[in-house]
């Protein structure tokens, strides 16, 4: 089993965090929405804000190791087939997925700390007040909070349109890449 | 001469002074802070829950000889309302609760006032919230008046009535103990 990546393919630990972090972000927007709507004396009233800001935090750590691991490893190329223009869109599509995740994040802590208080991640640790002292920081807060969680679904869901044209109308190897390591010898047969 | 002079100046002093004084007007002194807007609400019919509305204005006149001629106005800013933890005041602020962005401001405007002696009164008027508006009356008590030490003249009431939360258009539900909150009012006029 192949960890890094190489020009051809991703390796494991890319792919798994793909889908880690695909999976808990998309979590954390329901999350977000149903506990917000939930009643006084619903018994998640409080469980589900802790569960949301402990993930949120937990993912920011999980998105600066994936963010390091493709920094300091080998990319595999854009496949022949893809156009220039498909490649620049891809690329400044995950660049923004980026950007957003890590400002959602970011906004999300300014919401629970405007009063100094930490941000408790289960129990056990917590991440202390950063003071910036906005007035009325976590009404600000929230409101970036929320609708750039809304800009991100928009990118979420461009970045699966665009994987479900390559995988159905070209019928190239763009989602299958993420979805499985591509082993040496599927590759290139003739160099056995 | 000279001692009919005296006299009479000394005749128009005590006329003066027994002259009954007008209605004096006040500006309550939010800008020292010796005025609040506070309110208790019970929480679950455990404890109670204190809250404020920081940033508030308003006048009164007051006149001792006629005091059924006094008249009180108020308004309050309502996104200051501040219960000490960031998260619940924005919860105030939103739909669920003040809507302070449909509703920014909420009033007091008197329509009559009544004493019960013993230093105390009733005050009807016109509470403006939530879009709501309806008469209430505050249980009012004169705490004192007097000179200041700072050269001005001043006098201060407190006031308590009680407001049921469904009746100002606040639908969350927060619990069997909790329909209705007290207010207590605290202010403190300077004579202008």
């Amino acid at each position: 089993m192949q960890i890094g990546n190489n020009e051809q393919s991703w390796g494991v630990l890319s792919i798994l965090l793909h889908w880690l972090v695909a999976l808990t972000v998309f979590g954390l927007f329901t999350l977000g929405i149903w506990m917000t709507g939930l009643d006084y004396y619903h018994a998640w009233y409080n469980r589900a804000p802790l569960i949301h800001k402990s993930v949120g935090i937990i993912l920011a750590c999980v998105l600066l190791l994936r963010l390091a691991w493709r920094l300091f490893n080998t990319n595999p190329e854009a496949l022949i087939s893809h156009a220039p223009w498909e490649k620049k869109l891809a690329h400044n599509i995950h660049l923004l997925l980026y950007l957003m995740l890590f400002s959602i994040i970011v906004s999300g802590y300014f919401i629970s700390t405007s009063d100094g208080r930490a941000v408790e991640v289960f129990n056990w640790f917590e991440v202390p007040a950063y003071p910036i002292g906005i007035e009325r920081q976590e009404d600000i807060a929230g409101a970036v909070h929320w609708y750039l969680a809304l800009i991100l679904m928009a990118l979420v869901a461009l970045h699966t349109i665009s994987t479900l044209k390559h995988h159905i109308i070209d019928r190239d190897e763009t989602l299958k890449r993420m979805l499985r390591v591509t082993k040496p010898n599927e590759k290139k047969p003739n160099e056995e | 001469m000279f001692r009919i002079t005296i006299i009479t100046a000394f005749t128009a002093l005590v006329l003066i002074a027994a002259i009954p004084v007008p209605a004096a007007d006040y500006v309550i002194d939010t800008k020292g802070a010796h005025a609040s807007i506070k309110f208790k609400i019970s929480h679950l019919g455990y404890s109670w829950l204190y809250g404020s509305f920081k940033s508030f204005t308003g006048s009164f006149s007051y006149d001792e000889n006629n005091p059924s001629a006094s008249k009180v106005s108020v308004e309050i800013n309502t996104s200051s309302v501040y219960t000490n933890h960031a998260e619940r005041d924005k919860h105030l602020r939103s739909a669920d609760f003040l809507q302070v962005a449909k509703y920014p401001k909420a009033s007091f405007v008197s329509i009559s006032f009544q004493e019960q002696g013993n230093g105390k009164a009733l005050l009807k008027g016109k509470l403006t919230l939530n879009g709501v508006t309806k008469p209430i009356i505050i249980d009012v008590t004169h705490v004192g008046a007097g000179k200041d030490p700072w050269g001005g003249y001043r006098r201060g009431f407190e006031g308590r009535t009680t407001l049921t939360l469904k009746e100002w258009n606040i639908k969350r539900d927060l619990g069997p103990a909790s329909g209705q909150l007290e207010m207590i009012l605290d202010v403190e006029g300077i004579r202008q």
